[in-house]
Order: structure tokens, then C-alpha cells, then sequence
């Protein structure tokens, strides 16, 4: 039983940071239909731009320290809000009007960018991320116990939904997010400037990547140019798994395959860890390719 | 207040619009008609910037607005009420009407813009906090006309706003354009198929056929005109 709570427990870790990632997924495919499969790079960027922050910070701010940890989150994630921008604004604007095919071997191509750029930048060779937290410390609750970090993660992952929620839901630019997904003519008949939109949306998605990379260095501390592909791959079929274009559903997709690939590799076999969020993928695709939270689009006449 | 030159748009390598020309008064209700395919919708879509246009100028207030994107569009006083409606299904009537007033940044204006769309559509009112894809035909067509009066137009362009609504409906909606017309002083431009009661309720009538303006003239004596009798009143 305690060992179940414990294995529920690092699943809710992982499932958190594969959450944070998925919404940029289906946050973006909410608003111009395709798959930013550069979206993992910028989560593996997030954990490079916190590397290279922290030094920095720590001339200014006591580190390790919650506050010292707190500023390297938040300038990292400002770091790859811009870059996100960055990117759409070169690499995906100018292929606005052309096929969807176009801007996601275009996507691809910004990947494997990202890939080799990093690899050539920071070297190829795995990094150990600083400590940015005080003390690993370990916690007991009853018969549990687990580890601080783990607390973090996921404490700063529902801060950071519950964020996303009122950015989406109470604010003028999230509710103009929510009518460009719906109908970008009529958001543009109503004054809505696509691009703005479009810009804002990338910037948030990519924060939350780079959220996601800085609670994933916090936990798992070695940190390599290509640690964004798997996931950043599980983090897709998370956004699918939960209906692509769906907020929540996004969040509870990563949290399923977090707990399931820990159980899985608890239980039964680690071997197969990284197939579960492709078996799901491929049984979700059979059962209902809509997503669990996912609408199929119908137009009122 | 809008004039249309030669104004030229295509699909593609088909031209949709072969060169029409129209002006708008300042204060008055102009209707286009014309059969299905004629080019109405294509018409009202190039003037507020969601087609791009092929020759031609669109003169608002004397300035050419051809070229500019849709949400510089509205923000000069022109807005459009889509055909089908285009509610956003997926938010409340009274986020709708917040989607509407995108760009009007004084919250007075927002509140007084507000009553009066309430209490031209009181349904509306009674349903602010409803999700607007359950609404009825009738009541998204409300909606959608609602959400373009809380732009602060000067010019307000309706494409087919009697299209699927039963006849009493068709009636209020035209009631209501009127209404809007003499409130607001808001000037007009109606596209209908319902072509006796959009000649009805406007003061100059356009026909289009096939891309072309094909007749022309002030609406009663479109009512009289035998050509247009035989072909879009039924007689
Ligand atoms: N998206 C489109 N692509 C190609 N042709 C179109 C498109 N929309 C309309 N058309 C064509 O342009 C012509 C005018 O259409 P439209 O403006 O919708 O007519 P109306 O609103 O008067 O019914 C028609 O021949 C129609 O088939
Ligand atoms: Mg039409």
C-alpha cells in the first residue's frame, strides 16, 4: 500500500512535468492546427537556460534557496517565452498561408535545429544541473516519505495551471485565445490581431516548457542537448491522449501517463517504460481518436 | 460614406467579383441582392479585409481601406455580421458580446453599449451566462448582431441576416435593423435573398448577379422594376 502511494507519488511528479509540456502542445494546435514538434527542444532549453542562470543568480541571491530557485524558474521561463516568439516569428510566419505538411517538416527541421545547435553549443556530453533547492530533504507522513523536490514539482505545476486557467478563462487576451481557437474569421472580425494571438500563445506555451525543465533538472539533475525528444514525444501523445486542443484535457493526459509508465515500470518492467505512452497512443488513436476530453468539431447551422 | 470602384476579387483563377461598384450614404440602409453564388458574401468579405482584392479601391470616408487586415478594419467603424452567424459556440453570450467590444477600451462606453444591446434583444439579457452554442437559430443571429453593435461601428454590414430563421423571426431581425438604423444613426449595408423585405426596410438597392451589379436604384422603385419583380419578388 505505501509502496503504491510512493509510485503514485513519483508518477504525479513526472506526470506533472509532462503536463506543463503537453499544453504548450495543444495550446498551439489550438490556435493554428499543427504540431510545434520543436516544442520539446524548447523544454530541453529551459533546463540550459537554468544551467547558465543560476551562476548568475547566485552572485545577487543566495543558492541554493527558494527564492534563488524561484528567480532562475522565472527568468528561464522569460528566456524561452522569448525564444518560442523567436522562433514562431522566423520559422512558422512565413509559412502561414501554405500547407499544414509545410510548417510540420518545418517544425522538424527547427527541432533537430534546436538539437545540433545545442549539441555544438554546450557540448554534446551530459551536464549536471546545479542544486538550486535547498537540501534533498526527505519527508515523512505517516509510513510515506518522500523527497522534497517531489513536492515541488508538484506544487509548482498546479500553481502554474491554475495560472494558465485564469490567463485563459478571466483575462481579455485569453478570452480572445479561446475565439481564435474557435473561429479565427470571426476573431478577426472582431478586432483580434491574429499575430498578437498567435505570439501570446507561444510565449506561454514555452514557458511552461521551460517550467517543465527546470522541475525535471531539479529531479533528475544530468541534463544533455537531446533530453527534450522523449519528453517532448510523451508530452504529444499526452496533448492526443487528452483531446488536442484541450487545456484540461492536456493536464490530465500528462498526469495518466506520468502514473501509468511509473506503475508500469514499478510493477511489471521497467524495460518497456518509454513504449507505454506509445501503446496508449496507439490504443487511445483505436478507441476514441477524439481524446478523453476532446470534442469532435460540429458546426451549428 | 463607402464606395466601391471596379472592385475585383478572385478564388484562385476564378473571378468572383468581375469589377462592381456601389456607394453607400451616410446614415441610410443600402440592400444587395441577389440569387445564391452571385458574389454577396465575397463582396462584404473584401470590404472588411478577410479576402484580399484584385483591383479596385474600397473608399471609407474617402480613404482607401483595400489592403488592410480585418482587425484594422474594425477598428475604423466597419463591422460585419458573418453569414451563418459565427457566434464563438464555445463562450457565454456575455463573453461574446466582451469578444464584440474587443477594441473598445473605455468600460463606460462598454456598459452603455451593453444596455443597448439588451434592450434591443432582451433575450439576450436573459441568457448572458448561457455557453451561445445552445442558443437557437434565432437568438445567435441576435448574438451575432449584438457582438458587431458592441464594436462601436459607424457601418454596420449584415450578410443574409433572415437566412434559417422561421418568418416571425425574419420579421424582428428586420424590425430591429431598422430600429438600429434610426437609434444609432448606424449606417447600413444588408445582404439578402429575402430580396421584398430588404427592399422593404432600405432606402437604395443594389442587384448582383454573377459578380456583376446588374441593376440599380432607390428601393421602391426596385419594388416597381419588372426585371427585378419576375427574377427576386416572386411575381
Ligand atoms: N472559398 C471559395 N473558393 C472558391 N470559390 C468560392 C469560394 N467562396 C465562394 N466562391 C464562389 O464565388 C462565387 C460567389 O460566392 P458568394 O460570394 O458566396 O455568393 P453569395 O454570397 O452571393 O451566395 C460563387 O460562384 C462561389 O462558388
Ligand atoms: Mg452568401
Amino acid at each position: 500500500m505505501n509502496e503504491l502511494l510512493q509510485q503514485l507519488i513519483n508518477g504525479l511528479a513526472l506526470g506533472s512535468i509532462l503536463a506543463l509540456i503537453a499544453l504548450g502542445y495543444t495550446m498551439v494546435y489550438g490556435i493554428l492546427r499543427f504540431i510545434n514538434f520543436a516544442h520539446g527542444d524548447i523544454f530541453m532549453l529551459g533546463a540550459f537556460a537554468g544551467f547558465y542562470l543560476a551562476p548568475r543568480i547566485a552572485t545577487v541571491l543566495p543558492l541554493p534557496s527558494v527564492a534563488g530557485a524561484l528567480a532562475v524558474l522565472v527568468i528561464s521561463m522569460a528566456v524561452c517565452a522569448t525564444l518560442g516568439v523567436l522562433i514562431e516569428r522566423l520559422a512558422y510566419r512565413p509559412l502561414r498561408k501554405r500547407p499544414k505538411l509545410t510548417v510540420l517538416i518545418t517544425a522538424i527541421g527547427v527541432s533537430l535545429f534546436l538539437e545540433y545547435t545545442g549539441q555544438f553549443v554546450f557540448g554534446a556530453a551530459p551536464k549536471k544541473f546545479p542544486e538550486i533547492l535547498p537540501g534533498f530533504a526527505v519527508m515523512h507522513l505517516g509510513h510515506l516519505s518522500f523527497n522534497s523536490n517531489q513536492i515541488v514539482v508538484i506544487s509548482v505545476t498546479l500553481l502554474l495551471l491554475l495560472a494558465l486557467r485564469f490567463i485563459v478563462l478571466k483575462t481579455r487576451i485569453g478570452m480572445a485565445m479561446r475565439a481564435v481557437s474557435f473561429n479565427p474569421e470571426a476573431a478577426a472580425l472582431m478586432g483580434v490581431n491574429p499575430d498578437v494571438i498567435i505570439s501570446f500563445t507561444f510565449a506561454l506555451g514555452s514557458a511552461l516548457a521551460a517550467a517543465a525543465g527546470i522541475l525535471w533538472a531539479i529531479n533528475y539533475p544530468s541534463i544533455d542537448p537531446l533530453m527534450g525528444i522523449l519528453p517532448g514525444l510523451k508530452a504529444f501523445v499526452a496533448a492526443v491522449l487528452g483531446g488536442i486542443g484541450n487545456l484540461p484535457g492536456a493536464a490530465l493526459g500528462g498526469i495518466i501517463i506520468g502514473v501509468t509508465e511509473t506503475l508500469v515500470s514499478g510493477y511489471l518492467s521497467s524495460t518497456y517504460r518509454d513504449a507505454i505512452a506509445f501503446a496508449i497512443l496507439i490504443l487511445i488513436l483505436l478507441v476514441k481518436p477524439s481524446g478523453l476530453l476532446g470534442k469532435k468539431e460540429v458546426e451549428k447551422v | 460614406m463607402l464606395e466601391l470602384n471596379n472592385l475585383k476579387v478572385t478564388y484562385g483563377a476564378i473571378a468572383a467579383l468581375h469589377g462592381i461598384s456601389l456607394s453607400v450614404r451616410s446614415g441610410s440602409i443600402v440592400t444587395l441582392i441577389g440569387s445564391n453564388g452571385a458574389g454577396k458574401t465575397t463582396t462584404l468579405k473584401a470590404i472588411s479585409g478577410l479576402l484580399p482584392v484584385q483591383a479596385g479601391e474600397i473608399l471609407y470616408d474617402g480613404k482607401n481601406i483595400a489592403g488592410l487586415r480585418p482587425h484594422e478594419i474594425v477598428a475604423r467603424g466597419l463591422s460585419h455580421v458573418p453569414e451563418g452567424r459565427m457566434i464563438f459556440a464555445n463562450l457565454t453570450v456575455r463573453e461574446n458580446l466582451s469578444m464584440g467590444a474587443y477594441l473598445v477600451r473605455d468600460p463606460k462606453i462598454v456598459r452603455r453599449d451593453l444596455e443597448f444591446v439588451f434592450a434591443t434583444f432582451p433575450r439576450l439579457q436573459e441568457r448572458v451566462q448561457q455557453i451561445s452554442g445552445t442558443l437557437s437559430g434565432g437568438e445567435q443571429q441576435m448574438l451575432a448582431i449584438g457582438r458587431a453593435l458592441m464594436a462601436q461601428p459607424k457601418f454596420l454590414m449584415l450578410d443574409e441576416p433572415s437566412l434559417g430563421l422561421a418568418p416571425l423571426l425574419v420579421k424582428t431581425i428586420f424590425e430591429k435593423i431598422v430600429e438600429i438604423n434610426r437609434a444609432r444613426g448606424l449606417t447600413i449595408l444588408l445582404v439578402e435573398q429575402n430580396a421584398s423585405r430588404a427592399l422593404e426596410i432600405s432606402h437604395f438597392g443594389y442587384v448582383l448577379e454573377t459578380g456583376q451589379v446588374t441593376v440599380q436604384g432607390d428601393s421602391a422603385s426596385l419594388r416597381q422594376n419588372a426585371q427585378v419583380q419576375s427574377a427576386y419578388l416572386g411575381g
